[in-house]
């Protein structure tokens, strides 16, 4: 299979396809704008919290198939979860990608490993990352 | 001898290599172009053999140095049918000789309440330095619209360029779109009123044959990298008396006459706007890339590129389904394709592609106002060159064939 077979795979082209979780709260508890200037991708997210729990989440946002699915799924791996939960999916995710590292994923997330494809590719890398540099943002806010 | 991008692909050693395990297809001259071995063993022999800083030495070897970097301005100048080699003053790249223009001429010659006038698909080059210059002035910025073709709407030119305006900056060529603007009524109007115009070349000069002395521009920049010629050398040529004008922009080595403890005076042209060592081996490469066009002809690689152009509108359009963008008067239009899979996101495109082993650029090509008008993220654009063939076309239709294989599913929507 060539690398872009992998990387355009079934699941990912649906999530392009289906976004999940689309959309803007308003108000939000915790809201994040995340773009990558040097290619325009862009990315909303907006989260409300009860107690602990990611009770909604909604993503927006316009770009390439790779950043708008990898927003997806982090919103649908991501609704119901706990802020500790989301901050480990997280930090897999990222060290999946970015350290090579093997996530570990539940059946549950297994979406989330569809994008271990895109660490081959260094160029498309930052595009994957984008939703969850920006979920980062908006979770250090927590408290704050 | 008759011009055949067979022949000329030879010349350049990268062509031969693969990328991705298959033969690469080069389609991204627009942002900077290939290099002949010509360039490349001129810059290694001057390293080799001819190593030394410029006008400074009494010794042999900077001499020569100095006679091979002067050359390649004389040799420059006349490709370019300027007046005389000083009016070319060698730059870092393009944007640094448009920044040039704005720090210089533009901070002795803008005032609060001037007008600058730009348009709708100029590079982010040729307008930041712009918007930078009108804040501190607060001197007021206008812009020509486009037509559905991209290309300028003249008709009202005479409401955008008035007695206020100071500077027109334009570029000869676009590089989203290759519309190759229409600059005689600008450069009318300008004179009506008194105003300079300045011209950004980048993807002009590499394609087309220049005349200074006929085109009359009163400024003209562009880089050696997207003619043949190594990365970190540009040119600014503007009209003698403009220069003259201009103040020097950095203070340093070989641009003064004499140094004193509290001033200084400033060296003639050229030197004055050319503080510091240069980029003397890229200079001396630069020249060699001039020889190598001129060896070709510029006319002769314009013909090759329409000729590869209408072949490449002819596959794209029979193709189907894509968006393309510019005008399709060849007369106005240079070898660069923009192009978008309603659907799918240029960067996927490009990723597909670079797979396939063609190099074709995505995005928003430093022109977002451009994007902004279109409305759209960005496009995929495949430029052209004297280098390229059919066959590099018949291999990017192969890739897009692949791309809409790929995303089959989403294009149906």
């Amino acid at each position: 299979m060539s690398l872009s077979d992998s990387l355009y795979k079934e699941v990912i082209l649906d999530h392009y396809q289906n976004p999940r979780f689309r959309g803007k709260l308003e108000p939000a508890d915790l809201y994040e704008h995340g773009i990558n200037p040097l290619c325009g991708d862009e990315l909303e997210l907006s989260i409300n919290l009860n107690g602990d729990k990611i009770s909604e989440i909604r993503v927006s946002g316009k770009g390439c198939s790779i950043s708008q699915a990898s927003g997806s799924m982090m919103a649908e791996s991501l609704q119901g979860k706990t802020v500790g939960e989301a901050e480990d999916i997280l930090s897999r995710f990222k060290n999946m990608i970015l350290e090579n590292q093997d996530p570990g994923f539940g059946e549950d997330l297994e979406d989330l490993e569809s994008m271990e494809s895109v660490k081959k590719i260094p160029a498309r890398i930052k595009c994957a990352v984008l939703p969850w540099n920006t979920l980062e943002r908006a979770l250090s806010r927590i408290g704050k | 001898m008759s011009f055949s991008a067979e022949r000329i692909r030879t010349d350049f050693p990268i062509l031969g290599t693969k990328m991705n395990g298959k033969p690469l297809v080069f389609l991204d001259s627009a942002a900077s172009s290939q290099k002949p071995f010509t360039v490349i063993d001129t810059i290694e022999k001057y390293y080799r053999e001819e190593n030394a800083n410029i006008h400074r030495g009494i010794y042999y070897l900077s001499q020569k140095a100095t006679e091979k970097y002067e050359l390649s301005r004389i040799r420059l100048s006349r490709f370019i049918g300027a007046q005389c080699a000083k009016v070319c003053i060698f730059t870092r790249n393009a944007t640094e000789s448009i920044n040039l223009v704005a720090q210089t001429w533009g901070r002795t010659q803008i005032k609060e309440g001037d007008e600058i006038v730009l348009n709708e698909l100029e590079h982010h080059s040729n307008i930041v330095p712009w918007q930078m210059l009108a804040q501190e002035k607060k001197a007021v910025l206008k812009f020509i619209s486009l037509n559905e073709d991209s290309t300028l709407d003249l008709s009202n030119l005479d409401e955008i360029i008035t007695s206020k305006t100071k500077l027109i900056a334009v570029a000869q060529m676009s590089n989203v779109t290759g519309t190759i603007h229409d600059l005689a009524p600008i450069q009318k109007r300008a004179k009506e009123v008194g105003a300079k115009v300045l011209v950004d070349g980048a993807q002009g000069v590499c394609h087309l044959p220049v005349n200074m002395k006929e085109m009359d521009f009163d400024f003209y920049v562009f880089s050696a990298h997207k003619m043949l010629g190594p990365t970190g050398v540009g040119v600014l040529y503007a009209k003698e008396e403009l220069l003259e004008a201009m103040p020097p922009w950095m203070g340093g080595g070989d641009m003064i006459a004499q140094v004193f403890k509290e001033r200084s005076t400033y060296a003639e042209l050229p030197s004055k706007l050319e503080a510091g060592t240069p980029n003397i081996s890229g200079v001396i490469g630069f020249g060699s890339a001039i020889e190598y066009l001129e060896t070709i002809g510029m006319k002769e690689i314009r013909n090759h590129e329409v000729e590869l152009l209408t072949y490449a509108l002819d596959r794209l359009d029979d193709f189907g389904g894509l968006e393309l963008y510019g005008t399709r008067d060849l007369s106005k239009r240079g070898g660069v394709i923009s192009f978008n899979f309603p659907g799918v996101h240029p960067h996927d495109v490009g990723t597909i592609l670079d797979e396939e082993g063609i190099a074709i650029r995505v995005g928003h090509h430093c022109a977002q106002p451009f994007m902004a008008f279109k409305n759209i993220p960005g496009t995929c654009r495949a430029s052209l060159y004297l280098y390229n063939t059919k066959d590099d076309i018949d291999r990017l239709i192969e890739g897009l064939i692949k791309v809409k294989e790929i995303f089959s599913r989403v294009l149906k929507r």
